[in-house]
């Protein structure tokens, strides 16, 4: 049933895409998630207040403290990335500005994904 | 809207009536959460931008995190990260609300106002205990 649509329809992608469900469901999941880890990021930032280089680079290197940052990373990233979505939608009504900022939000996420990992792995791994 | 919906048969613009929109109601709580719920999703992600720049700053070297704890140790830096700091627990128990109000639980009136004065206050409670917890770690008293 959720292949009614023509192909032409779909590559349109005019109307309801059915993925409402499927965006309210990860907006609360990724919502969950964010608390405990929101929490402990709230929780080592102030712990770290003022710290320099080498404490605040040896605390992000612990293998467990890594994995924290970058599950956080991961769950806050999809988490934003699904919120302004819904905010461009409701605020942006032309097609191709509505196209080019949901396309913008991707990359911005990405952006924000990537080099956050990628600074964790390195303090890490090194 | 289309171009077409708006017009009658003879071409001429109809004038649609128009929905009340938020200047026309009184001001309830509610809907001052619900936009500031809204409004500190949109800070929080642009907010991540410090956050990526005090990693990499810790990944790249000792000069680019000094240069990040200037920028962050200035008035202005810790007023923007005070407000961070608000946003996120703002938002995180904006989330909270919906989460019980998700359940079907809470839609009595009165127990929609104790919720929405709960995640009023709370995040501000949180907010300040955390900036007194981080000014002691500094060592300021």
């Amino acid at each position: 049933m959720s292949e009614m649509r023509t192909p032409l329809s779909r590559v349109r992608g005019l109307g309801s895409a059915k993925k409402g469900t499927e965006h309210f469901w990860l907006q609360r999941v990724t919502a969950l998630a964010n608390i405990p880890l929101a929490v402990f990021f709230v929780s080592a930032m102030v712990a770290h207040a003022g710290a320099d280089y080498v404490t605040v680079t040896a605390f992000l290197s612990r293998p467990i403290v890594a994995l924290v940052m970058l599950l956080l990373i991961f769950s806050m990233v999809w988490h934003m990335r699904l919120g302004l979505q819904v905010v461009i939608e409701d605020y942006i009504h032309g097609h191709m500005a509505k196209l080019l900022a949901l396309i913008l939000n991707t990359f911005f996420a990405l952006a924000v994904g990537t080099s956050s990992v990628l600074a964790i792995l390195k303090l890490t791994l090194a | 809207m289309s171009d077409t919906a708006d017009k009658t048969v003879n071409g001429e613009t109809r004038q649609r009536p128009l929905s009340p929109h938020i200047q026309i109601y009184r001001w309830t709580l509610t809907m001052f959460l619900s936009i500031l719920h809204r409004a500190t999703g949109v800070a929080l992600y642009a907010g991540t931008l410090l956050l990526v720049w005090w990693l990499m700053a810790a990944a790249t070297g000792p000069e680019a995190f000094a240069l990040f704890q200037g920028v962050a140790g200035s008035w202005i830096g810790r007023l923007v990260l005070f407000g961070y700091t608000w946003a996120l627990f703002h938002h995180m128990f904006g989330g909270i609300k919906h989460f019980i109000w998700d359940t079907g639980a809470g839609f009595e009136l009165s127990a929609v106002e104790w919720i929405s004065r709960g995640a009023t206050v709370i995040p501000i409670l949180l907010t300040l205990i955390s900036w007194v917890l981080a000014y002691k770690f500094m060592g300021a008293f």
